[in-house]
């Protein structure tokens, strides 16, 4: 018996751990005072509805939106061609390519993020949006890589030899054969190099210029001179809408299979 | 050469530095069922690859119908081939299947509905129209996809081991269906199979190959009653196989004296050839198995081992038993130097 109440235990402090800023959160939103306070100072939803008229969040939330989508749909056209190529062909020093490709996962966002700042936009002159929408597409890419490598090392090749004997070409055998059987992957990989993008502090820290802010770098920025709840109830939007996608991508295409 | 329908002429093959076939040449007639025979690594798929086109050959050439195919890409040579996965795709039904490739001919529609439909008709496939890949028996993928290569009316088609992955009852009635596919369609068929049953019953001729070349060419009866090699002997089940050294015959334990006159070479002998229980030579039972009309042996000798059989009927010899045993004259195959 004593196992089974020391497991609960662990579960419990687990759950707690990982929900309760969460739900502190959440209700640090709600709160009808006009400072960040958890319990809240009473109960309302103003500051959820002030969020929306913040000029500054809408501007950031466009761009994170837009550096989300189009620099996961980059990494998707880069990533798919080479997860192809280094699961069909026998490419030479593919797992040292592989190594390179990931290196943005597991070399730390702030030095990339400096590394960009010193080596691209100071010298290069790029502008600052460039410089980020680079960066993502940097940062998304090893998701895309290794979600669909997962996928297409699932179909077998003989399938596109089989459209090519039926008179398809090399790339018309992959449009038509292998991409309908991965697109499930290629929608995992989308979802998740989306929310990694749109998450991303420390790079996106290092590249935001004057008026150019992601979403998490404004709501920052934005605490360091009002301290309201505003940001509380921001955050809570966003956990909330990752927890959507997420929740209809594994009602969908079961995501926890490709990640 | 003139009534050859595919040629292959000094045909070369290599992945990468490793040399699968050396120089091989080969002329298939127009409406024969060959098999390419011989165990794994001969150089057999290989060979049908490059039929195919999936492979290009390092030198030689490829003749088709009187064309020379040998850079023609696969897509544009008009060759079917049935994969011995069936690699259909798994995210069309049926119907979209057999359809694929003639989509691709931009074929009117009234048509290509009406040749898959024939098609799955043929194979008895029309009630599983609508079925995917994955929800069909393994029996079922087969079919589809042999229409598949079918409805485009290839000049040759392929068959990648395509009784391999059949359980018994299913290989007879895959065999039945190939036999009557030439039948209707005097297609020339070429099918790759590791196993001799196989080939002598279903090939009009058969190429035994080994490593990457042939060993043997000729009709399953040829090659069933006169092999010429002793490789081509033992692939064909010709288990006992010993050399003649003046009058006497060599196994790897040792020699024993011959009862008939022989020319320098070597002598070999069917299982079922071997005489139990009569004969000049004295040997111990070292393996017994019951095979249905049969009863396998395994017997040790002054040679080293000899593989026999007799009808199940027979005497049953037990294990560890001594026996006297025969390698009779008359049904002995005599491969000379």
């Amino acid at each position: 018996m004593t196992s089974k109440w020391t497991s609960r235990l662990i579960i419990g402090f687990t759950l707690t751990f990982l929900i309760g800023p969460f739900i502190i959160i959440i209700f640090a939103g709600m709160s009808a005072g006009d400072f960040l306070a958890f319990p809240p100072d009473g109960l309302s939803l103003k500051w959820y509805f002030k969020v929306f008229t913040v000029e500054s969040f809408r501007a950031s939330f466009m761009l994170s939106m837009f550096l989300a989508i189009f620099g996961t749909v980059a990494a998707l056209i880069l990533g798919i061609p080479a997860a192809y190529a280094i699961s069909r062909y026998d490419v030479p020093y593919s797992e040292t390519i592989k190594t390179i490709v990931a290196a943005p996962i597991i070399v730390p966002g702030i030095i990339v993020g400096l590394a960009l700042l010193r080596y691209l936009v100071v010298p290069l002159n790029f502008t600052v949006t460039l410089a980020l929408f680079l960066a993502h597409t940097a940062l998304v890419l090893p998701y895309a890589v290794r979600v669909v490598s997962s996928s297409l090392d699932n179909l077998r090749s003989d399938m596109e030899e089989a459209a090519v004997l039926l008179g398809c070409s090399r790339v018309g055998a992959f449009m038509r054969v292998v991409l309908p059987n991965i697109q499930n992957g290629v929608l995992a990989a989308f979802i998740l190099g989306f929310v990694t993008s749109f998450n991303q502090v420390p790079v996106s820290l290092f590249l935001s210029g004057p008026g150019v802010r992601t979403l998490p770098i404004d709501m920052l920025s934005y605490m360091e001179i009002t301290y309201d709840p505003s940001v509380a109830a921001l955050s809570a939007l966003l956990a909330f809408l990752s927890v959507a996608i997420v929740f209809i991508a594994e009602k969908f295409l079961g995501f926890s299979r490709y990640v | 050469m003139s009534n050859a329908f595919v040629s292959l002429q000094k045909l070369s093959l290599a992945y990468g530095d490793n040399i699968v076939v050396p120089e091989l040449d080969l002329d298939i007639k127009k409406g024969e069922l060959i098999a390419l025979l011989g165990p794994s690594g001969c150089g057999k798929t290989t060979t049908m690859r490059a039929i195919a086109g999936l492979l290009s050959p390092s030198t030689g050439k490829i003749l088709i119908d009187g064309f020379d195919m040998t850079r023609t890409p696969a897509n544009k040579r008009g060759i079917g081939l049935v994969f011995q996965s069936y690699a259909l795709f798994p995210h069309l039904s049926a119907f979209e299947n057999v359809a694929f490739g003639l989509r691709l001919k931009k074929m009117p529609k009234e048509e290509i509905t009406s040749r898959v439909e024939q098609g799955l008709e043929t194979v008895g496939l029309s009630h599983l129209a609508n079925r995917k890949p994955a929800e069909m028996s393994g029996g079922q993928q087969q079919r589809l996809s042999l229409t598949r290569s079918l409805v485009m009316e290839p000049k040759v088609l392929l068959l990648d081991e395509p009784l391999s992955n059949l359980d018994a009852r299913l290989r007879l009635d895959m065999r039945t269906e190939l036999q009557r596919v030439q039948r209707d369609t005097g297609i020339t068929m070429v099918f790759v199979t590791h196993d001799q049953t196989e080939a002598l019953a279903l090939a009009d001729r058969i190429v035994l190959m080994n490593e990457g070349k042939i060993e043997q060419l000729g009709t399953p009866d040829e090659l069933y009653n006169a092999p010429k090699t002793e490789f081509a002997a033992n692939f064909i089940g010709f288990e006992n196989i010993f050399e003649v050294v003046g009058s006497k015959i060599v196994g790897p334990d040792g020699s024993l004296p011959l009862s008939f006159e022989a020319l320098p070479g070597h002598l070999a002998w069917r299982p079922g050839a071997v005489n139990i229980g009569t004969g000049d030579y004295q040997g111990t039972v070292s393996g017994v198995a019951f095979a249905g009309e049969q009863r396998e042996y395994v017997l040790q000798s002054p040679l080293g081992q000899i593989k026999a059989s007799t009808p199940a009927t027979d005497p049953v010899y037990k294990l560890g038993e001594k026996i006297t045993f025969g390698l009779p004259n008359e049904s002995v195959l005599r491969l000379p130097n």
